[in-house]
């Protein structure tokens, strides 16, 4: 045992066995014990290779890519199933340069901003209804809860009977598709704000009509904003279906024309601009968020 | 005595006759009178359970299931023990919060400047630290310049340190502004330290009350602040015999 190598002077033979083969300069003078083996410990930054991470996340679909053009180009997939990727690239630029693209985006995004616009008022209306005022909540509640189950693509065939087969439809569906993850959330959202937060803004004097402003509605924010990106998903949902069934125009219409000349080209650039499309919706409420809910103390995104 | 450097009004900041508030049936408080002066800083002890915030709050008007008569001023404010800013408002927004009119920034700035907190006027309350927050909420409470101010365990999620830093704010901005204060607390010393007289809540009622005749700033280590903080104690039932041991 190394405390009975423990110096005779010393007064506390405990301390310097523990403590002399730990500290470096050993001044106990502790021989018995050996200095142990060292080994360094590498920074993780120099064991790896220096690629960015950036290419490698970029690599994988490069190669899917080319893989692709590569099954094109040898024939094995034809262009009836699936054209190649210089093809629809060709075919893009195309369709951007006559302007056909163009006037199908605008006239899709035109109804999906109406069929928005319409959802968010009515969604947001009868949340602040039933959210704000327990009568409302008995009335509207149920009703709104029920109706929600109902898939609303099967409402579809009613809708062309009820509004034709103009734009009437296709905004009704998106509107319809809009609402609810908005009201569900905004309603939650609502009643979710901390009571105690209430309660200050009573004791600061805030009238009803304060309260609401100042602390239920900010409270329900950051549920307002969750709904909007179900919404938002959603309603390109909807357009797809919308615009699949009797339409004349739109980004739905140029697909199912390609479909009837089996131009797979045409089609995969409309998904594309689908995709696209989609992208953009969430870049706008990712700013959204970052500009109304800065306030909030688990926001991390820069 | 202290509150004799205040105005003496005769009619009083806060007036409770046979004050009486039930939950379910059992009076949390039950039959209560309680007289507090213009100007006079009184603090509240009690057990957890004794219906001591349930009397402030019904005083701040924020529960009024009850019996009785509670007279109380227009001109009140709260602090709460969190300090329950809005966290989707920047400082000074928080201060301004519900004041009527319009009043400028610069009313909210000069509330943060006598709580020392001026230099975070632009922040969001999640960037503040707990004793920062709990002085904004008292800045907050003194703008709306009350005639009363309720104070509802405002040190208790403190540490030490700030709680110290903030009784000796409070003491300072009572005496300035002359306001009466109810102080609700559950720290006896907390309670000597601050208070021209302490009230012992028990079973829904005022069960002890002494005014503490120590010249201000009061010492701790005055053997007669140790004196009523036995006192005190006991009547809370802590036996202080046998917390010395």
């Amino acid at each position: 045992m190394s405390i009975s190598h423990a110096p005779p002077g010393s007064s506390e033979p405990d301390i310097s066995a523990k403590s002399g083969p730990v500290t470096s300069d050993s001044a106990t003078g502790d021989a018995e014990r050996a200095a142990p083996d060292l080994e360094p410990i590498v920074p993780s930054s120099t064991r790896r290779t220096r690629v960015p991470r950036w290419v490698r996340r970029t690599s994988g679909p490069l190669l899917l890519l080319a893989l692709w053009q590569l099954l094109s180009a040898t024939g094995v997939l034809t262009a009836d199933i699936l054209a190649s990727p210089g093809r629809i690239a060709d075919v893009g630029t195309d369709l951007i340069a006559d302007g056909s693209l163009g006037d199908a985006m605008a006239t899709s995004l035109q109804r999906v901003a109406l069929g928005l616009l319409f959802g968010t008022v009515i969604g947001t209306g009868l949340a602040l209804v039933s959210g704000l005022f327990r009568v409302g909540e008995d009335l509207v509640d149920a009703p709104v809860q029920m109706l929600r189950t109902v898939p609303f693509v099967g409402l579809i065939p009613l809708f062309i009977i009820w509004f034709g087969i103009g734009e009437a439809p296709k905004v009704a569906i998106i509107t319809l598709g809009v609402t609810f993850p908005l009201y569900l959330n905004v309603y939650a959202g609502i009643r979710g704000v901390d009571a105690q937060l209430i309660e200050a803004g009573e004791s600061l004097g805030l009238s009803r009509w304060g309260l609401v402003r100042h602390v239920v509605l900010p409270g329900a924010l950051p549920g307002a904003m969750t709904g909007l990106r179900y919404s938002l998903g959603i309603a390109w949902l909807a357009l797809v279906f919308a615009e699949q069934i009797n339409a004349d125009s739109g980004i739905g219409f140029l697909m199912v024309q390609a479909r009837d000349f089996l131009r797979t080209d045409v089609i995969v650039v409309c998904l594309i601009v689908y995709a696209f499309l989609g992208l953009l919706a969430d870049f706008v409420v990712r700013t959204l968020e970052r500009l109304l809910l800065q306030w909030r103390p688990t926001f991390t995104g820069r | 005595m202290a509150t004799d450097v205040h105005r003496t009004v005769t009619s009083p900041a806060v007036r409770v006759e046979g004050l009486t508030r039930s939950f379910d049936g059992r009076a949390v408080i039950d039959n209560l009178q309680l007289d507090v002066r213009p100007g006079e800083f009184v603090a509240l002890l009690g057990r957890s359970g004794c219906g001591k915030s349930t009397l402030l709050r019904i005083l701040a008007g924020l529960d009024r299931d009850i019996a009785g008569t509670v007279l109380v001023p227009r001109r009140k404010a709260v602090a709460f023990q969190a300090p329950r800013l809005m966290p989707w408002k920047k400082v000074w927004r928080n201060v301004l919060l519900g004041l009527p009119g319009k009043p400028g920034r610069e009313v909210a700035e000069q509330a943060l400047t006598e709580v020392g907190l001026s230099h975070r006027s632009d922040a969001w309350p999640k960037t503040l630290s707990g004793g920062e927050a709990q002085r904004a909420s008292l800045a907050r409470a003194l703008v709306r310049e009350p005639d009363l101010l309720l104070l509802d365990e405002p040190f208790g999620a403190l540490d030490a340190l700030t709680r110290i830093k903030a009784q000796r704010l409070v003491g300072e901005l009572w005496q300035r502004r002359g306001c009466a204060v109810l102080l609700v607390t559950h720290d006896v010393e907390e309670a000597v330290l601050l208070a021209d007289r302490v009230l012992v809540m028990d079973e829904g009622v005022i069960a002890y009350e002494t005014t503490v005749d120590l010249d201000r700033p009061r010492d701790i280590t005055d053997p007669r602040f140790a004196e009523l903080r036995a006192e005190l104690l006991a009547r809370l039932g802590v036996d202080t015999a046998a917390e010395a041991a």
